[in-house]
């Protein structure tokens, strides 16, 4: 029953880079994909995201950054989800994340990284893939 | 399983944002038990002030329920908001993005915001907003705000969903008030003219009263609509807007409208819970084939849809 219901999304853009065509070209190819996509648009801190996240009960969080502060804003989130106890959502990010950074990312429990030029099919079935199966079988 | 609903009403109704989304999840996708959750919370709801906006798509009804929340707030008053938006007709999908304009609000421990996609209904709510409503209710949130998805003329479900319903109208669009007149002017508690500071304003607002001072009960009616100018912008308007609305709170309680107008709304939930589950019935009593087989003789002229309905009406057990 609850197999059929749409994967609900968050997309986010956290700290102060302006930039958000990216994120509203995910955005989009995502309700395209029959999802339900929460946009929170620009300038997002953490606690936003986080507070966000769990009001609108997500799947997935997606996080497009350019600014270069995915360092310092993603162990926070990452930090804050935990906080609060909320260790069933996909986290994957997206934006100008450097090679080098990536292996740390991942690190942090953020399942996916996306440069740009990533085919949207391919972000639409990672979220798809990536959901926690528990998740989807939400039953009282 | 049993327990585990009952664990969650517990920390919903102790007032875990946590368990408070996810029940409101779990009545979306209508999964099976749910009913007993609801039956539970509403012996726990029935305290808050249900408000619902409305108008055309632009009007500022996102950025209206954020300054209302605000105001609210400094009367220490805990708010939730349900965001409806619509969903794609093609994909399934829904883009959600009344958050944008809520922004302001994240972080206050005090605000509980959802967005809600309308997942095919048409009357600008989704068919779980009501529960949702009751959940955000036995939580104890007061009041609860519903913002519609942005109508057009005869999206008038809101009346059956809320309290107070505000309409939300922007000078500058030509004639609007003439596209209002037919359904949404009817179910309008209150006049909202947004956006103040723009020309026009006053116009709009004139041409409503106009429009109001038309209705044949305008002298005699217990409840005279309000017309409260706000502009976001300049942040004026707002308190006399919750004035109007704390007003209209106090009508209904003394007027013993709220009781009518909660029982009418019960009335019809019920209405729905039964037609839901005669179609679920239907679908288990008649197979796909069964169904393919009844619409090719009723397109090929052999049957018709009247008798096809009576044969399974009888099967159901429905009287006659």
């Amino acid at each position: 029953m609850a197999a059929t219901r749409p994967i609900r999304v968050l997309v986010a853009k956290p700290g102060l880079d302006g930039h958000d065509r990216g994120a509203k070209v995910i955005a989009r190819a995502l309700r395209d994909a029959g999802m339900e996509v929460i946009y929170t648009g620009i300038r997002q801190t953490p606690e936003m995201i986080v507070e966000a996240a769990i009001q609108e009960d997500v799947d997935a969080i997606l996080l497009s950054i350019l600014s270069g502060a995915h360092m310092a804003l993603f162990p926070r989130i990452m930090e804050l989800l935990k906080q609060n106890g909320v260790t069933d959502v996909l986290v994957a990010a997206g934006g100008i994340l450097p090679d080098e950074d990536i292996p740390a990312i991942k690190a942090m429990g953020i399942k996916g990284c996306f440069g740009p030029g990533t085919p949207v099919e391919q972000i639409i079935q990672f979220v798809r893939e990536n959901i926690h199966p528990e998740r989807l079988q939400v039953e009282v | 399983m049993q327990n585990q609903n009952q664990n969650l009403i517990e920390r919903l109704l102790s007032g875990d944002r946590r368990a408070l989304a996810r029940m409101v999840t779990l009545i979306e996708n209508g999964v099976p038990g749910i009913r007993d959750c609801l039956a539970e919370l509403h012996r726990h709801a029935g305290r808050a002030h249900i408000i619902g906006i409305t108008g055309s798509p632009g009007v500022g009804k996102s950025t209206l329920v954020t300054q209302l929340t605000r105001e609210f707030r400094q009367r220490q008053r805990r708010v939730a908001v349900i965001a409806v938006d619509p969903t794609s007709p093609f994909s399934g999908g829904a883009l959600l993005g009344d958050r944008i304009r809520m922004m302001e609000l994240a972080g206050d421990p005090g605000v509980f915001i959802r967005s809600m996609a309308s997942r095919g209904s048409l009357g600008g709510l989704s068919a779980a907003t009501r529960d949702v409503v009751r959940a955000m209710d036995a939580a104890g949130y007061d009041p609860i705000l519903i913002e519609t998805v942005g109508t057009g003329q005869a999206e008038v479900e809101i009346m059956r969903a809320a309290h107070s319903v505000m309409v939300v109208c922007a000078p500058g669009l030509g004639d609007e008030v003439q596209a209002l007149k037919a359904g949404i002017l009817e179910i309008a508690d209150l006049f909202v003219v947004s956006k103040k500071d723009k020309p026009g304003a006053n116009q709009t607002a004139a041409e409503l009263a106009m429009l109001l001072s038309l209705a044949p009960d305008r002298r005699t009616a217990a409840w005279r609509i309000p017309i409260v100018l706000t502009s976001a912008l300049k942040g004026e308007g707002i308190d006399q807007l919750v004035e109007a609305l704390e007003r209209h709170r106090r009508f209904l309680e003394d007027s013993g409208l709220l009781q009518q107008r909660a029982q009418r709304q019960i009335r019809s939930e019920i209405e729905a819970l039964i037609v839901q589950k005669v179609l679920q019935h239907l679908e288990e009593e008649v197979s796909p084939g069964e169904w393919q087989r009844l619409l090719s003789e009723i397109s090929e002229r052999a049957r018709d849809p009247y008798s096809v309905a009576r044969e399974l009406e009888e099967r159901l057990g429905l009287p006659r």
